[in-house]
């Protein structure tokens, strides 16, 4: 019979998800963010991009090209560099082309997302945050079901501030409550523009609709991350934004996120 | 002999595979159907839905325009076109469409309670899309935009398997992660055996309204490097311009609202691209 302590994902101490409802929004950047800023905390982190149709992930590190290989446990997830530090595992690894579409139903995609939950052999590891594709779908219903042995510390709904965002995140929330997946926060992402000639600021999608729903909702609220080009190309190029744009106008905000988390694991679990 | 036998197992085989596959029918009263879609999320696919199908109607008068959201999971074509309530049913018990600025409008939004997720597995989305095909009432139209949700899955397979499609037009901001979802779309309805029109870069500069200093945030060009590795044309370029998520939001399109604009030029342009490469349509 299925133990966890026997399992793959025995030696992770948290598992938290990356939701939305909402596309577009910024759930593979925060993850990606997120786990370089647990990383520069000392802390072992993974990713396991549950996106079938649109794995973001591999690119943001720059190891699309990676194959992935397997162990007696399973499959070995994809280090993001010497370190060890980083690993991943997405749908993006195992086609043959990185270009190349899939076009699944949804038994399809339940199958290979109890395989990604299950076979991976993770080892130890401080986080493993799963990034999820918009909706409150097969891939959402799959997931939450299949984690729900491991009890998954809850999940961060990720929203940018203009109305038809917040609607889908408002459902979000409901679909969170309804699979009793506590909410860790919400983030408002691409927050204001700050004009990098004039330091005018201008709330291109809106402002504070994500804080709103945090205080409508009764839920935390995680901060605001600003739309910041630096941000944008340091994920074109794989690179570590934590690391090499300190002083950029998403890095404090996201340094607070990651900050929140931790704070939120260090007290003893009850 | 054994050449006819392998024949007639490649027939066989052919019709096992395809049983249970919808049958594509045209919705009737449908002259063309355009859909719009992108592979990656949130890179203004019903923004430009809805803007696209008010300017098809505005650069001809005499052309009928219906929009369908099939975004079942986030359906955002109700609120940017100011319309809400249940759809009336006719007496032969299909949904009357809800109409805005002259658009015919069907959507899951309108047969749910706003903050109810649709919490649904593949098959039941099947026969919801089904559902906002066939079972409404949509008279007489030139075209019907259909707005796809994210993804490559289940909708847009029950879609094109089940109606023709004359064209689709596949959105895309200029970044990597966008252009690669971009790529899988166009991909995708290929494999479906469906023409596509050509791509749309979308939110590809922001100016400052203050300095006019033009920033490209998400990114620069990256959706005509596309265009020419896949042979396709660009519709059109669509900038970052506050107004036209603004007007979205508060459900007056820039298209009627500020028909002068940039922004509304810019969609009344690739709306007459659109109907360019379309075929004839039928009588």
């Amino acid at each position: 019979s299925f133990l966890p302590e026997r399992s793959n994902l025995a030696g992770v101490r948290h598992i938290l998800l990356v939701l939305s409802g909402k596309g577009g929004v910024g759930k593979s950047t925060i993850s990606t963010e997120l786990a370089l800023a647990l990383r520069h905390s000392g802390k072992k982190v993974g990713i396991l991009d549950v996106d079938l149709c649109g794995p973001s992930i591999p690119r943001m590190f720059r190891v699309q090209d990676n194959d992935v290989h397997q162990c007696d446990s399973g499959w070995v997830p994809v280090f993001v560099d010497q370190d060890k530090s980083i690993s991943l595992m997405s749908i993006g690894f195992l086609l043959e082309k990185p270009d190349d579409a899939v076009v699944w139903r949804g038994p399809k995609k339940n199958a290979l997302i109890k395989q990604f939950v299950a076979d991976v052999a993770w080892g130890d590891m401080d986080f493993l945050i799963v990034d999820t594709p918009p909706g409150t779908s097969d891939e959402h219903i799959s997931t939450v079901e299949a984690l729900r042995p491991y009890k998954p510390l809850g999940a961060i709904l990720v929203t940018t501030p203009q109305a038809v965002s917040v609607g889908d995140v408002r459902r979000e929330l409901t679909f969170c409550k309804k699979t009793g997946l506590r909410v860790l926060g919400i983030v408002e992402n691409m927050s204001g523009f700050v004009c990098p000639h004039c330091a005018a600021c201008t709330n291109i999608f809106s402002k504070g609709g994500g804080e709103e729903l945090a205080r409508h909702a009764g839920v935390p609220f995680l901060g605001c991350v600003p739309l910041d080009p630096q941000l944008s190309q340091s994920l074109e190029e794989g690179r570590d934004f934590i690391q090499e744009f300190p002083k950029s106008s998403a890095f404090a905000a996201l340094a607070h996120i990651a900050q929140q988390i931790l704070d939120g694991t260090s007290q003893p679990s009850s | 002999s054994s050449g006819s036998r392998g024949e007639a197992l490649k027939e066989k085989r052919t019709q096992i595979l395809s049983r249970g596959l919808p049958k594509q029918k045209p919705i009737e009263g449908v002259k063309q159907v355009v859909v719009l879609a992108s592979g990656k999320g949130g890179v203004g696919k019903s923004t430009t839905a809805v803007n696209i199908a008010l300017a098809l109607a505005a650069n001809d008068s005499t052309k009928e325009v219906g929009l369908l959201d099939a975004d079942i999971y986030g359906p955002s074509i109700p609120k940017m076109m100011n319309l809400k309530g249940n759809p009336e049913l006719t007496p032969k018990k299909l949904m009357r469409p809800l109409k805005n600025y002259g658009i015919a409008c069907m959507s899951m939004g309108f047969l749910i309670e706003e903050t109810a997720p649709v919490v649904w597995r593949g098959l039941m989305v099947m026969s919801a899309v089904e559902k906002l095909l066939r079972q409404v009432d949509w008279g007489q139209l030139d075209y019907l935009v259909i707005d796809m949700p994210p993804g490559t899955g289940d909708v847009q397979l029950s879609v094109s398997q089940n109606i023709p499609i004359a064209g689709a037009v596949i959105i895309s901001t200029p970044q990597d992660v966008a252009l690669l979802d971009a790529r899988k779309g166009a991909e995708m309805f290929r494999k479906v055996h469906v023409p596509v029109l050509g791509l749309v870069q979308n939110m590809s500069v922001f100016q400052c309204p203050k300095c006019k200093h033009e920033t490209h945030i998400f990114g620069a060009d990256g959706v005509r490097d596309l265009a020419k590795t896949l042979g396709l044309d660009i519709l059109g370029d669509i900038p970052l311009h506050v107004n036209i998520r603004e007007t979205c939001d508060s459900g007056q399109p820039v298209v009627v609202s500020q028909p002068q604009s940039d922004a509304a030029k810019a969609y009344l342009k690739i709306a007459m691209e659109i109907v360019r490469r379309l075929p004839v349509p039928p009588a």
